[in-house]
Protein backbone atom coordinates (compact mmCIF):
# COMPACT_ATOMS: atom_id res chain seq x y z
CA UNK A 1 0.00 0.00 0.00
CA UNK A 2 1.36 3.59 -0.71
CA UNK A 3 2.56 5.17 2.37
CA UNK A 4 0.09 8.01 1.59
CA UNK A 5 -2.77 5.54 1.36
CA UNK A 6 -1.40 4.09 5.19
CA UNK A 7 -1.23 7.75 6.66
CA UNK A 8 -5.24 7.68 5.80
CA UNK A 9 -5.73 4.48 8.02
CA UNK A 10 -4.93 6.33 11.56
CA UNK A 11 -8.40 6.88 12.39
CA UNK A 12 -9.63 3.20 11.14
CA UNK A 13 -6.84 1.86 13.44
CA UNK A 14 -8.02 4.25 16.32
CA UNK A 15 -11.36 2.17 16.08
CA UNK A 16 -9.89 -0.99 15.84
CA UNK A 17 -11.87 -1.01 11.97
CA UNK A 18 -8.71 -2.58 10.28
CA UNK A 19 -8.96 -5.74 9.22
CA UNK A 20 -6.01 -7.92 10.29
CA UNK A 21 -4.35 -7.42 7.47
CA UNK A 22 -4.33 -4.01 6.79
CA UNK A 23 -4.03 -3.67 10.55
CA UNK A 24 -0.37 -5.39 10.48
CA UNK A 25 0.31 -2.95 7.33
CA UNK A 26 -0.39 -0.06 9.81
CA UNK A 27 1.83 -1.09 12.42
CA UNK A 28 4.59 -1.57 10.02
CA UNK A 29 3.89 1.90 8.85
CA UNK A 30 4.25 3.31 12.08
CA UNK A 31 7.15 2.21 13.81
CA UNK A 32 8.98 4.72 10.68
CA UNK A 33 6.39 7.06 10.74
CA UNK A 34 6.27 9.86 13.33
CA UNK A 35 3.67 12.01 11.95
CA UNK A 36 1.34 8.70 12.38
CA UNK A 37 2.39 7.88 15.61
CA UNK A 38 1.75 11.65 16.64
CA UNK A 39 -1.66 11.59 15.18
CA UNK A 40 -2.46 8.31 16.40
CA UNK A 41 -1.69 9.18 19.83
CA UNK A 42 -4.46 11.87 19.45
CA UNK A 43 -6.91 10.21 17.50
CA UNK A 44 -6.65 7.28 19.98
CA UNK A 45 -7.86 9.38 22.90
CA UNK A 46 -10.78 10.40 20.66
CA UNK A 47 -11.78 7.04 20.55
CA UNK A 48 -11.11 5.95 23.87
CA UNK A 49 -13.34 8.71 25.07
CA UNK A 50 -16.29 6.55 23.59
CA UNK A 51 -15.95 3.66 25.82
CA UNK A 52 -17.70 6.51 28.50
CA UNK A 53 -20.61 6.97 26.20
CA UNK A 54 -22.08 3.87 26.81
CA UNK A 55 -23.88 2.72 30.16
CA UNK A 56 -21.42 1.23 32.22
CA UNK A 57 -23.18 -1.19 34.75
CA UNK A 58 -21.04 -2.56 37.87
CA UNK A 59 -19.11 -6.06 36.12
CA UNK A 60 -19.54 -9.22 38.87
CA UNK A 61 -17.24 -9.12 41.65
CA UNK A 62 -15.96 -12.80 40.26
CA UNK A 63 -14.57 -11.24 37.14
CA UNK A 64 -12.20 -8.67 39.50
CA UNK A 65 -11.12 -12.10 41.57
CA UNK A 66 -10.68 -14.20 38.61
CA UNK A 67 -8.22 -11.40 36.51
CA UNK A 68 -6.04 -11.48 39.84
CA UNK A 69 -6.12 -14.79 40.32
CA UNK A 70 -4.90 -15.34 37.07
CA UNK A 71 -2.05 -12.53 36.87
CA UNK A 72 -0.54 -14.28 39.81
CA UNK A 73 0.06 -17.43 37.98
CA UNK A 74 1.36 -15.84 35.09
CA UNK A 75 3.75 -13.94 37.29
CA UNK A 76 7.47 -14.18 36.36
CA UNK A 77 8.68 -16.42 38.85
CA UNK A 78 11.12 -13.28 40.17
CA UNK A 79 10.77 -11.48 42.83
CA UNK A 80 8.95 -7.85 41.75
CA UNK A 81 11.80 -5.91 42.14
CA UNK A 82 14.64 -7.66 40.01
CA UNK A 83 16.70 -5.78 37.77
CA UNK A 84 15.64 -4.52 34.64
CA UNK A 85 18.47 -2.75 33.46
CA UNK A 86 18.76 -4.81 30.90
CA UNK A 87 15.30 -4.26 28.93
CA UNK A 88 15.57 -2.23 26.07
CA UNK A 89 16.37 1.45 26.52
CA UNK A 90 12.46 2.78 25.26
CA UNK A 91 11.10 0.23 28.27
CA UNK A 92 13.49 1.76 30.71
CA UNK A 93 12.28 5.28 30.08
CA UNK A 94 8.76 4.60 30.08
CA UNK A 95 9.18 2.97 33.76
CA UNK A 96 11.68 5.82 34.59
CA UNK A 97 8.96 8.40 33.15
CA UNK A 98 5.92 6.88 34.95
CA UNK A 99 8.05 6.85 38.22
CA UNK A 100 8.33 10.49 38.09
CA UNK A 101 5.10 11.33 36.96
CA UNK A 102 4.05 9.20 40.53
CA UNK A 103 6.64 11.91 42.14
CA UNK A 104 5.39 14.70 39.83
CA UNK A 105 8.87 16.10 39.35
CA UNK A 106 10.61 15.65 35.51
CA UNK A 107 9.38 19.00 34.28
CA UNK A 108 11.48 18.10 31.21
CA UNK A 109 9.68 16.77 28.11
CA UNK A 110 9.26 12.77 28.22
CA UNK A 111 10.55 12.56 24.82
CA UNK A 112 13.98 14.48 24.89
CA UNK A 113 14.83 11.87 28.13
CA UNK A 114 14.18 8.76 25.57
CA UNK A 115 17.50 10.49 24.16
CA UNK A 116 19.87 10.70 26.81
CA UNK A 117 22.80 8.50 26.98
CA UNK A 118 21.98 5.08 28.99
CA UNK A 119 23.31 5.44 31.60
CA UNK A 120 21.16 7.98 32.64
CA UNK A 121 18.10 6.00 32.32
CA UNK A 122 19.94 3.76 34.77
CA UNK A 123 20.16 6.04 36.73
CA UNK A 124 16.33 7.12 36.48
CA UNK A 125 15.46 3.49 37.01
CA UNK A 126 17.16 3.27 40.15
CA UNK A 127 15.24 5.64 41.32
CA UNK A 128 12.01 3.67 39.58
CA UNK A 129 12.58 0.74 41.31
CA UNK A 130 13.26 2.09 44.75
CA UNK A 131 9.67 4.09 44.07
CA UNK A 132 8.14 0.57 43.02
CA UNK A 133 8.65 -1.18 46.50
CA UNK A 134 6.41 -1.91 48.44
CA UNK A 135 6.60 0.20 51.71
CA UNK A 136 8.87 3.09 50.12
CA UNK A 137 8.89 6.49 51.44
CA UNK A 138 8.99 9.79 49.88
CA UNK A 139 10.56 12.72 52.10
CA UNK A 140 9.85 15.99 49.60
CA UNK A 141 12.27 19.10 50.24
CA UNK A 142 12.56 22.35 49.00
CA UNK A 143 14.33 21.46 45.72
CA UNK A 144 13.08 17.80 45.08
CA UNK A 145 12.70 14.21 46.75
CA UNK A 146 14.42 11.59 48.76
CA UNK A 147 13.25 8.10 47.97
CA UNK A 148 13.97 5.96 50.63
CA UNK A 149 13.08 1.63 50.17
CA UNK A 150 12.02 -0.27 52.85
CA UNK A 151 16.04 -1.66 53.03
CA UNK A 152 17.68 1.55 53.22
CA UNK A 153 18.28 1.89 49.66
CA UNK A 154 17.65 5.32 48.77
CA UNK A 155 17.72 7.89 45.49
CA UNK A 156 18.27 11.78 45.85
CA UNK A 157 15.57 13.43 43.10
CA UNK A 158 17.03 17.16 43.02
CA UNK A 159 15.65 19.81 40.41
CA UNK A 160 17.23 23.00 39.01
CA UNK A 161 20.40 23.11 40.19
CA UNK A 162 22.81 25.18 38.46
CA UNK A 163 25.33 22.57 36.94
CA UNK A 164 28.25 22.62 38.71
CA UNK A 165 30.81 24.70 37.19
CA UNK A 166 34.22 23.10 35.28
CA UNK A 167 36.16 21.23 37.72
CA UNK A 168 33.64 21.12 40.16
CA UNK A 169 31.02 18.69 41.22
CA UNK A 170 28.21 18.01 43.27
CA UNK A 171 28.97 15.28 46.28
CA UNK A 172 26.12 13.80 48.15
CA UNK A 173 26.70 12.44 52.10
CA UNK A 174 24.83 10.33 54.20
CA UNK A 175 25.12 11.47 57.43
CA UNK A 176 24.11 9.04 61.20
CA UNK A 177 25.98 10.19 63.83
CA UNK A 178 29.39 9.53 62.61
CA UNK A 179 31.42 11.00 59.92
CA UNK A 180 29.54 11.57 56.45
CA UNK A 181 29.78 8.56 54.33
CA UNK A 182 30.40 9.56 50.55
CA UNK A 183 26.92 8.44 48.75
CA UNK A 184 27.97 9.57 44.95
CA UNK A 185 28.51 12.57 42.68
CA UNK A 186 25.93 14.68 40.01
CA UNK A 187 26.25 17.26 37.67
CA UNK A 188 23.13 19.11 38.09
CA UNK A 189 21.05 20.56 35.95
CA UNK A 190 17.68 20.62 35.23
CA UNK A 191 16.30 17.22 37.17
CA UNK A 192 19.20 14.81 38.90
CA UNK A 193 18.28 11.20 39.46
CA UNK A 194 21.28 10.02 41.99
CA UNK A 195 20.75 6.45 43.06
CA UNK A 196 22.65 6.69 46.72
CA UNK A 197 25.71 4.39 47.33
CA UNK A 198 25.13 3.02 50.88
CA UNK A 199 21.68 2.51 53.36
CA UNK A 200 19.77 5.78 54.37
CA UNK A 201 18.29 3.96 57.40
CA UNK A 202 15.52 6.35 59.46
CA UNK A 203 16.64 9.36 61.14
CA UNK A 204 19.65 9.62 59.09
CA UNK A 205 20.56 13.12 56.90
CA UNK A 206 21.65 13.02 53.08
CA UNK A 207 23.78 16.03 52.52
CA UNK A 208 25.07 17.65 48.88
CA UNK A 209 28.08 19.72 48.99
CA UNK A 210 30.35 21.13 46.03
CA UNK A 211 32.98 19.83 45.92
CA UNK A 212 36.22 19.58 43.37
CA UNK A 213 36.07 16.99 40.46
CA UNK A 214 36.45 13.49 41.22
CA UNK A 215 35.04 14.07 44.81
CA UNK A 216 36.74 14.04 48.52
CA UNK A 217 36.70 11.82 51.40
CA UNK A 218 34.86 14.30 53.44
CA UNK A 219 32.86 17.51 52.85
CA UNK A 220 35.11 20.45 52.57
CA UNK A 221 31.99 22.87 52.54
CA UNK A 222 28.87 23.43 54.30
CA UNK A 223 26.08 21.62 52.66
CA UNK A 224 24.02 23.34 49.69
CA UNK A 225 20.93 21.27 50.85
CA UNK A 226 19.88 18.93 53.51
CA UNK A 227 17.22 16.63 54.33
CA UNK A 228 16.32 14.69 56.85
CA UNK A 229 15.01 11.19 56.05
CA UNK B 1 6.13 -11.90 61.47
CA UNK B 2 3.71 -9.53 62.35
CA UNK B 3 0.12 -10.52 63.09
CA UNK B 4 -1.66 -7.92 60.96
CA UNK B 5 -1.44 -8.44 57.36
CA UNK B 6 0.33 -5.47 56.00
CA UNK B 7 -2.07 -2.40 55.21
CA UNK B 8 -3.03 -2.29 51.45
CA UNK B 9 -0.79 0.52 50.04
CA UNK B 10 -2.87 3.81 49.13
CA UNK B 11 -2.38 4.65 45.34
CA UNK B 12 -5.04 7.47 45.73
CA UNK B 13 -1.98 9.71 44.60
CA UNK B 14 -0.26 8.23 42.57
CA UNK B 15 -1.23 8.79 38.17
CA UNK B 16 -2.46 6.10 35.87
CA UNK B 17 0.33 5.91 34.51
CA UNK B 18 2.40 5.53 37.69
CA UNK B 19 -0.07 2.96 38.20
CA UNK B 20 0.88 1.05 35.00
CA UNK B 21 4.44 1.22 35.58
CA UNK B 22 4.06 -0.61 38.97
CA UNK B 23 2.29 -3.09 36.83
CA UNK B 24 5.17 -3.13 34.56
CA UNK B 25 6.99 -4.28 37.54
CA UNK B 26 4.41 -7.18 38.20
CA UNK B 27 2.56 -5.17 41.51
CA UNK B 28 -0.43 -7.28 41.74
CA UNK B 29 -1.96 -4.76 44.32
CA UNK B 30 -1.31 -2.31 40.84
CA UNK B 31 -3.05 -3.94 39.20
CA UNK B 32 -6.30 -4.17 41.03
CA UNK B 33 -6.20 -0.40 41.42
CA UNK B 34 -5.61 -0.45 37.51
CA UNK B 35 -8.54 -2.88 37.39
CA UNK B 36 -10.58 -0.46 39.99
CA UNK B 37 -10.26 2.56 37.98
CA UNK B 38 -11.19 1.16 35.04
CA UNK B 39 -12.69 -2.33 34.99
CA UNK B 40 -16.14 -0.93 34.87
CA UNK B 41 -15.73 1.56 32.04
CA UNK B 42 -13.97 -1.06 30.52
CA UNK B 43 -17.07 -3.96 31.08
CA UNK B 44 -19.53 -1.40 30.31
CA UNK B 45 -17.75 -1.02 26.40
CA UNK B 46 -17.00 -4.59 25.93
CA UNK B 47 -21.08 -5.48 26.85
CA UNK B 48 -21.88 -2.43 24.72
CA UNK B 49 -19.78 -4.25 21.50
CA UNK B 50 -20.32 -7.95 22.37
CA UNK B 51 -23.96 -7.56 24.24
CA UNK B 52 -23.11 -10.98 25.81
CA UNK B 53 -21.98 -10.91 29.66
CA UNK B 54 -20.29 -14.10 29.39
CA UNK B 55 -18.62 -12.70 26.45
CA UNK B 56 -18.00 -9.37 27.61
CA UNK B 57 -16.37 -10.49 30.71
CA UNK B 58 -13.79 -12.17 28.54
CA UNK B 59 -12.85 -9.54 26.47
CA UNK B 60 -11.71 -7.78 30.16
CA UNK B 61 -10.18 -10.22 31.29
CA UNK B 62 -7.97 -10.82 28.16
CA UNK B 63 -7.37 -6.67 27.99
CA UNK B 64 -6.32 -6.32 31.56
CA UNK B 65 -4.35 -9.67 31.34
CA UNK B 66 -2.76 -8.18 28.11
CA UNK B 67 -1.62 -5.50 30.63
CA UNK B 68 -0.42 -7.56 32.92
CA UNK B 69 2.41 -9.13 30.43
CA UNK B 70 2.62 -5.88 27.76
CA UNK B 71 2.62 -3.20 30.69
CA UNK B 72 6.72 -2.15 30.15
CA UNK B 73 6.09 -1.55 26.89
CA UNK B 74 3.30 1.26 27.81
CA UNK B 75 4.96 4.38 26.87
CA UNK B 76 3.62 7.70 28.83
CA UNK B 77 4.62 10.26 26.09
CA UNK B 78 2.42 8.45 23.89
CA UNK B 79 -0.77 7.68 25.28
CA UNK B 80 -2.91 8.15 28.80
CA UNK B 81 -3.03 4.92 30.35
CA UNK B 82 -6.94 4.91 30.53
CA UNK B 83 -6.78 5.02 26.83
CA UNK B 84 -3.95 2.25 26.88
CA UNK B 85 -6.47 0.08 28.77
CA UNK B 86 -9.47 0.88 27.00
CA UNK B 87 -7.64 0.10 24.07
CA UNK B 88 -6.57 -3.37 25.27
CA UNK B 89 -10.15 -4.20 26.28
CA UNK B 90 -12.00 -2.78 23.28
CA UNK B 91 -9.35 -4.56 20.50
CA UNK B 92 -10.21 -8.05 22.61
CA UNK B 93 -14.21 -7.39 22.03
CA UNK B 94 -13.95 -6.36 18.57
CA UNK B 95 -11.78 -9.72 18.08
CA UNK B 96 -14.61 -11.93 19.81
CA UNK B 97 -17.47 -10.05 17.87
CA UNK B 98 -15.83 -10.54 14.65
CA UNK B 99 -14.92 -14.25 15.66
CA UNK B 100 -18.94 -14.41 17.11
CA UNK B 101 -20.27 -12.62 14.22
CA UNK B 102 -22.86 -10.91 17.06
CA UNK B 103 -22.76 -7.67 15.74
CA UNK B 104 -25.57 -4.86 16.13
CA UNK B 105 -25.14 -1.60 16.35
CA UNK B 106 -28.04 -0.49 18.22
CA UNK B 107 -27.93 0.48 21.62
CA UNK B 108 -28.96 -2.11 24.27
CA UNK B 109 -32.66 -2.27 24.75
CA UNK B 110 -32.37 -1.24 28.32
CA UNK B 111 -29.88 0.33 30.95
CA UNK B 112 -28.74 -2.22 33.84
CA UNK B 113 -28.95 -0.40 36.77
CA UNK B 114 -25.69 0.08 38.77
CA UNK B 115 -25.34 -3.03 41.55
CA UNK B 116 -25.25 -1.63 44.98
CA UNK B 117 -21.94 -1.54 45.46
CA UNK B 118 -21.15 1.12 43.18
CA UNK B 119 -20.52 4.33 44.97
CA UNK B 120 -22.41 7.44 44.40
CA UNK B 121 -19.04 9.34 43.26
CA UNK B 122 -18.44 6.89 41.06
CA UNK B 123 -21.34 6.95 39.47
CA UNK B 124 -21.80 10.90 39.31
CA UNK B 125 -18.86 11.10 37.59
CA UNK B 126 -19.23 7.99 35.08
CA UNK B 127 -22.60 9.66 34.69
CA UNK B 128 -21.08 12.77 33.70
CA UNK B 129 -18.27 11.79 31.39
CA UNK B 130 -21.13 9.56 29.71
CA UNK B 131 -22.99 12.96 29.19
CA UNK B 132 -20.23 14.78 27.81
CA UNK B 133 -19.61 12.55 25.51
CA UNK B 134 -23.07 11.58 24.30
CA UNK B 135 -23.41 15.44 23.49
CA UNK B 136 -19.83 15.56 22.05
CA UNK B 137 -21.22 12.81 19.42
CA UNK B 138 -24.72 14.75 18.73
CA UNK B 139 -22.91 17.70 17.86
CA UNK B 140 -21.38 15.38 14.83
CA UNK B 141 -23.15 14.80 11.33
CA UNK B 142 -25.37 12.23 10.93
CA UNK B 143 -23.09 9.83 8.35
CA UNK B 144 -19.83 10.96 10.81
CA UNK B 145 -21.53 10.03 13.82
CA UNK B 146 -22.87 6.99 12.10
CA UNK B 147 -19.63 5.51 10.98
CA UNK B 148 -17.83 5.88 14.50
CA UNK B 149 -20.71 4.07 16.39
CA UNK B 150 -21.01 1.35 13.67
CA UNK B 151 -16.61 0.90 13.58
CA UNK B 152 -16.24 1.44 17.73
CA UNK B 153 -19.25 0.14 19.15
CA UNK B 154 -20.64 -2.08 16.26
CA UNK B 155 -17.03 -3.45 15.65
CA UNK B 156 -17.99 -3.04 12.09
CA UNK B 157 -14.27 -2.70 9.54
CA UNK B 158 -14.46 0.15 7.45
CA UNK B 159 -14.52 -2.50 4.13
CA UNK B 160 -17.59 -4.51 6.04
CA UNK B 161 -18.77 -0.56 6.44
CA UNK B 162 -18.55 0.96 3.33
CA UNK B 163 -20.45 -2.59 1.94
CA UNK B 164 -23.16 -1.81 4.59
CA UNK B 165 -23.51 1.41 3.95
CA UNK B 166 -23.56 1.45 0.10
CA UNK B 167 -20.19 3.62 0.12
CA UNK B 168 -16.75 3.42 -1.21
CA UNK B 169 -14.24 2.88 1.09
CA UNK B 170 -12.39 6.37 0.67
CA UNK B 171 -15.91 7.55 1.84
CA UNK B 172 -15.96 5.45 5.10
CA UNK B 173 -12.53 6.36 6.03
CA UNK B 174 -12.88 10.25 5.16
CA UNK B 175 -15.75 10.07 7.99
CA UNK B 176 -14.41 8.33 10.51
CA UNK B 177 -11.32 10.41 10.03
CA UNK B 178 -13.46 13.71 10.32
CA UNK B 179 -16.04 12.68 12.82
CA UNK B 180 -12.54 11.40 15.36
CA UNK B 181 -10.98 14.20 14.63
CA UNK B 182 -14.25 16.41 15.20
CA UNK B 183 -14.59 14.64 18.36
CA UNK B 184 -11.24 15.18 19.61
CA UNK B 185 -12.25 19.14 19.52
CA UNK B 186 -15.36 18.74 20.70
CA UNK B 187 -14.08 17.30 23.92
CA UNK B 188 -11.31 19.71 24.00
CA UNK B 189 -13.80 22.42 24.29
CA UNK B 190 -13.78 24.05 27.65
CA UNK B 191 -17.49 24.01 27.56
CA UNK B 192 -16.82 19.84 27.93
CA UNK B 193 -14.02 20.08 30.22
CA UNK B 194 -13.79 17.96 32.50
CA UNK B 195 -13.25 20.45 35.07
CA UNK B 196 -16.90 21.54 34.92
CA UNK B 197 -17.77 18.73 37.33
CA UNK B 198 -18.29 18.69 40.65
CA UNK B 199 -18.90 16.16 43.10
CA UNK B 200 -22.28 16.91 44.34
CA UNK B 201 -23.11 16.30 47.89
CA UNK B 202 -26.08 14.14 47.83
CA UNK B 203 -29.52 15.82 48.69
CA UNK B 204 -31.74 12.83 49.15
Amino acid sequence: MEANALHDLTAAYALDALDVDDAREYEAHLSHCDRCRDELASLSEAAGALAYATEAPMPPPELRARILQQARRERPNVVPLRPRWAVPVAAAAAVAACAAIALGIWAVSLSSKLDRRDAALAREQRVAAILAQPGSRTIPFARGTLVVGKAGDAALVVQHLERAPTGRTYEAWISAGGPPRRAGLFNGGQNSAVPLKGSVQSGASVLVTVEKAGGVDAPTQKPILSVQS
Amino acid sequence: MSEYRPMARTFAHLSDEAIVALVARSDEEALAELYDRFGRVAYGLALRVLRDDKLAEDAVQEGFLTAWRNADRFMPERAKASTWILTLVHRRAVDLVRREDRRRAEPLAEGVEPAPTASVEDDAWLRFERERVQAALRQLPDQQREALELAYYGGFSQSELAERLGQPVGTIKSRMFTGLARLRELLAEPGNGETAWKPTPSTT
